[in-house]
């Protein structure tokens, strides 16, 4: 039969013919319990997490737990409205204002997720005639926003400054221009020459959107983000980053210095044409926001775990997805699909979950699994994780 | 620069992408005569956006499935 679905086709067959194998389905594992933010039962087995993006690890931190049932009794489960009417409660005020000044900035809009961030922000100020310039490997919410707008989109090879600056210099004396960058990609963990790009995206008079999804809270030295670490944090115009990473709950927001910001709040229709986030997941976020503030030595435990683990495995001899450890992210590069997934069964059952990651979410149509550390991460447990990892890879026929 | 002369030296820049020598015409599909995946395309576009130095976004990227419709593109987008 020939219908809507025909196009699925090739995706069902590939996913029919990698199940057949026997293999267990990477995409549909169930925690049936959450122990702590390093640690959950699969399949009836204590599985260690690493692969959860959870990098501070504030999920289980009694302050924010305390704070989200506190919320619960106080307002209620949902707001059942949006923020621009009855969905504004104290709570998001709240987080707004911990937004600011975690960032030290003027404006903060909070969103239901950041996916929804980047849609709203990147589709509402980039329109008909404008240009937008971003990495090509830029995350798929990102390139979902410049669908949703209709300026023109031009991307550039990743991280490739030259090419950014050509395209930049081709774009019509007086379109309006916005550049778009990551701080961390989250497939390979690595970062963006920031301060380079910003310098040349100021040049050509563009604005700038930097999403810190995976370094806020992490890297820099107020956790920032890659712009803070780099010194150029005042020269971007848009920050956008997520609560479900490092803050541990779920929602998006962007930061800005704009004079008009606020503004957005009415024009940005992802904003405006949802429900707001329910009042304990905004009380949580505004705690888990405010300890990250001062969670300095937890940042210093993140980088030591990131740095054995990203040398653990290279000395066992994976390719890993870049030379030194970069982020919180660190990406073992697969041979191909087939051998990916059957080394992620390996390690489930091991007793580690690892991300799989495979085209097309994936740069150069690599097959990725993808650790992400948590600062609640003990160093006995990257030791085990690097013995389990041994272990698979030996058994998969990886490691030679 | 006129037609001929952007088809022939679009003909030159293609030459190291088209793997399996297909016969090119200006009927010949990106995705279906050629097979150009995504990465191919992201390297084939910035290749000719150099050499001409012009953008081609990928709103522009999107009306262009075949060889003709590339040649025609370049020439208007070179003003
Ligand atoms: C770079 C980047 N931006 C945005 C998002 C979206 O965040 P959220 O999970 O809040 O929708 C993610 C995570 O999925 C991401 O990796």
């Amino acid at each position: 039969m020939t219908d809507l679905f025909s196009k699925f086709d090739p995706l069902i067959e590939q996913r029919r013919a990698l199940l057949s194998t026997g293999l267990t389905d990477p995409f549909n594992l169930v925690m049936e319990k959450v122990l702590s933010p390093t640690e959950a039962v699969c399949n009836g087995k204590p599985t260690i997490l690493l692969g959860t993006y959870n990098y501070m690890g504030m999920t289980f931190d009694p302050d924010v737990i305390e704070a989200g049932k506190q919320a619960l009794d106080d307002f209620g489960s949902g707001t059942t409205g949006s923020r621009v009417l009855n969905g504004t409660y104290a709570g998001h005020r709240l987080v707004e204002d911990a937004l600011k000044e975690f960032y030290a900035m003027d404006h903060a809009m909070v969103f239901s997720t950041g996916y929804q961030a980047n849609l709203g922000i990147i589709s509402t100020i980039a329109g008909k005639g404008d240009y937008i310039v971003l990495d090509i490997d830029s995350h798929a919410s990102i390139w979902d926003g410049c669908k949703l707008g209709d300026a023109e989109v031009v991307p550039f090879k990743h991280n490739d400054i030259e090419a950014m600056d050509k395209r930049l210099g081709r774009i019509p004396e007086g379109a309006g221009k916005l550049v778009i960058l990551e701080g961390v990609y989250s497939m390979l963990g690595d970062i963006a020459p920031l301060k380079e790009m910003i310098a040349v995206a100021k040049k050509h008079g563009a604005m700038v959107l930097v999403d810190e999804a995976h370094s806020m809270g992490f890297i820099g030295p107020n956790g920032r983000g890659v712009a803070e670490d780099q010194g150029c944090l005042e020269d971007v115009d848009f920050v956008i980053g997520t609560f479900s990473k490092s803050v541990g709950t779920v929602g998006g927001f962007c930061v800005s210095n704009h004079p008009k910001f606020e503004i957005m709040r009415l024009v940005c229709r992802p904003y405006v044409f949802t429900a707001s986030l329910p009042p304990s997941v905004v009380h949580t976020a505004a705690t888990s926001i405010r300890k990250l503030m001062h969670a300095g030595n937890k940042r210093a435990h993140l980088w030591e775990n990131s740095k054995i683990l990203h040398k653990g495995l290279r000395d066992a001899g994976f390719k890993l997805g870049t030379e030194t450890p970069q982020s919180a992210i660190i990406a073992v590069i697969m041979p191909d699909l087939e051998r990916g997934a059957m080394m992620w069964e390996a390690l489930l059952h091991e007793g580690l979950y690892v991300n799989l990651a495979r085209p097309p979410a994936t740069p150069a149509n690599m097959t990725l699994l993808r650790c992400s550390l948590c600062a609640e991460h003990t160093s006995e447990q990257v030791q085990t994780i690097i013995e389990m990892f041994k272990r698979a890879g030996n058994a998969v026929g990886i490691l030679d | 620069m006129d037609r001929a002369a952007t088809a022939a030296k679009i003909a030159e820049l293609i030459a190291p992408f088209n793997k399996k020598g297909v016969e090119l015409t200006d009927a010949s599909t990106f995705a279906g005569d050629l097979e150009f995946d995504s990465l191919t395309v992201m390297d084939f576009v910035a290749e000719i956006e150099d050499a001409f130095d012009i953008i081609i976004s990928m709103n522009a990227q999107a009306e262009i499935e075949n060889y003709g419709q590339l040649i025609d593109a370049v020439v208007k987008l070179q003003g």
